[in-house]
């Protein structure tokens, strides 16, 4: 299991994970996409000489790119530990990943810095506090570039500012299923916010996860952006629970067939798409949501969202395999966990 | 063949992809191929382009022209590639083109100044006036409720800061 989703959250019903990103870049160095392979090592070694100094009984592992096969480097990006943006360049490439996995910090993705706090269920509190913490530290070491007016100055417009990106993982299955989801992604758009698929910018969303998250990131105060994205979210929960309410003494027949068909796939197939596994995962997510299932745990349907993952069940064979090999190997690994 | 998504249904729409030489099929009934983003094709449309065709749109004709002239002289950036990218090249290129940017954010963000976090250690002056701005709020926040032993406490703590402010413009 990645170690990041082994702890509780608040709001589990709903809310998947709590992310809290900070993009930093230092004085004196073009940004990653211009920099030459020099700039790139100087850069690399001025922070981890300042990482050396935290003193902390924390450790942070210090992994390149360059060194992870291709299957390693896709089985980070499916636990969310890394961003898919980090592996575009892997001889610049790099992060570091605190022990519990809470933590990356990752070098030369589109800005020098990424710092990411990943905590399970709804938390921007301490999410915020962490990532406030490791980025004062950096900054007593590290000259980050910053200008009066325009703040943290970023590779993208899109992020000048905080350089905040605060996002919550949900899953919203009954909203998904009465059509409302397409409405709220609508209305969050015309109000600041972003919905995203399950690995950002660009994924699709898959197994009713959404990723939900702020826009806009100059002009306002970092807690006056989460306070205003928490304030969101909780709207959408309510509405989530609503519809769940609603289904459960509307349709409640209908739902439980649905919970228990997934279940039985899951528990009896021989041979399973990701997507396939996604979509049944998702039903018995809402299962144990609405309490029709209660011996099983949210922490284990979102590790089995990320272990049926092509990558992730290749790591789990310990070789490379074919779709078709995958397919039968998922479906023997779901048997075994559920 | 049954609809692989919906599994009621006979499959009428077959789709093959090939990525690197992977090959996946689908195979599905009209209504869930309807439904199903596979098929749409130009998934990169997107963010990026939005962005660019944002950044033309702040901009009148002529401000670009000149502007496209101009080139970060850190990075080498100029603003005509600026405007192609959507990324910066370092951070020199926002005062290199700064008197284009103040439109652009507004456009972007709705702002064009920064109110959140300072560094500390290299921005003394400007994060002392945020801890000051921050302590009045409060305490204006505080008086309001009567909390008044609350509030002198934050009113000698922003008389620190504004003398610590009067020593540091002195040096």
């Amino acid at each position: 299991m990645a170690k990041w989703i082994d702890g509780t959250g608040f709001e589990e019903d709903v809310v998947v994970s709590t992310r809290i990103r900070l993009a930093r870049n230092l004085k004196g160095y073009r940004f990653p996409q211009k920099m030459n392979m020099e700039e790139s090592e100087s850069l690399t070694q001025k922070i981890l000489n300042v990482m050396k100094e935290l003193s902390s009984n924390t450790n942070y592992k210090f992994i390149r790119i360059n060194n992870l096969t291709p299957l390693e480097r896709v089985v980070f990006i499916e636990e969310h530990l890394i961003s898919p943006g980090l592996i575009q360049k892997p001889d610049y490439s790099s992060f570091l990943l605190r022990d519990d996995e809470s933590i990356t910090i990752m070098i030369n993705e589109e800005d020098h810095l990424r710092i990411q706090v990943l905590l399970p269920g709804l938390n921007f509190e301490e999410g915020w506090k962490i990532s406030n913490e490791i980025d004062d530290f950096l900054e007593s070491y590290l000259d980050f570039a910053f200008h009066q007016d325009f703040g943290y100055l970023t590779a993208c417009p899109t992020n000048v500012g905080t350089g905040l990106r605060a996002s919550v993982m949900v899953h919203l299955p009954s909203l998904s299923i009465t059509g409302h989801v397409n409405n709220l992604i609508n209305g969050l758009n015309k109000i600041g916010f972003t919905v995203r698929g399950l690995y950002g910018e660009g994924t699709e969303a898959v197994g009713d996860l959404f990723q939900i998250s702020n826009q806009l990131t100059l002009g306002e105060e970092e807690e006056q952006i989460i306070k205003k994205l928490k304030n969101i979210i909780y709207q959408i929960l309510d509405k989530e629970r609503n519809v769940r309410n609603g289904l459960i003494e509307n349709r409640k027949n209908e739902v439980e067939d649905r919970v228990f068909r997934s279940l039985g796939i899951l528990k009896y197939s021989r041979n399973i798409t990701s997507k396939e596994a996604m979509r049944l995962l998702s039903n018995v997510r809402l299962g144990i949501e609405m309490g029709i299932i209660d011996n099983i745990e949210f922490k284990e349907i979102t590790n089995l969202m990320i272990e049926v993952q092509p990558a992730s069940i290749q790591k789990y064979a310990n070789k490379e395999l074919t779709q078709e090999e995958r397919n039968i190997i998922r479906a023997n690994f779901i048997r075994e966990k559920i | 063949m049954l609809c692989q998504v919906c599994n009621k249904n006979n499959a009428t729409v077959h789709y093959t992809k090939i990525i690197n030489g992977e090959i996946e099929e689908l195979h599905m009934c009209d209504e869930c191929a309807m439904n199903n983003n596979e098929f749409e094709f130009d998934t990169t449309f997107s963010f990026h382009k939005l962005l660019t065709g944002l950044i033309d749109s702040f901009q009148g004709e002529t401000t670009r022209k000149e502007a496209g002239e101009f080139s970060c002289p850190f990075c080498g950036l100029s603003y005509a590639q600026f405007r192609q990218t959507g990324k910066f090249g370092c951070p020199q290129c926002y005062d290199t083109f700064k008197s284009n940017l103040i439109p652009l954010f507004k456009g972007i963000h709705g702002h064009n100044k920064h109110m959140g976090k300072v560094p500390k250690r290299t921005n003394k002056t400007l994060a002392k006036k945020r801890e000051i701005h921050r302590l009045r709020t409060e305490m204006d926040r505080l008086v309001s409720r009567e909390a008044f032993e609350e509030a002198a406490v934050l009113r000698d703590k922003i008389k620190e800061l504004e003398n610590e402010l009067g020593a540091q413009k002195e040096e």
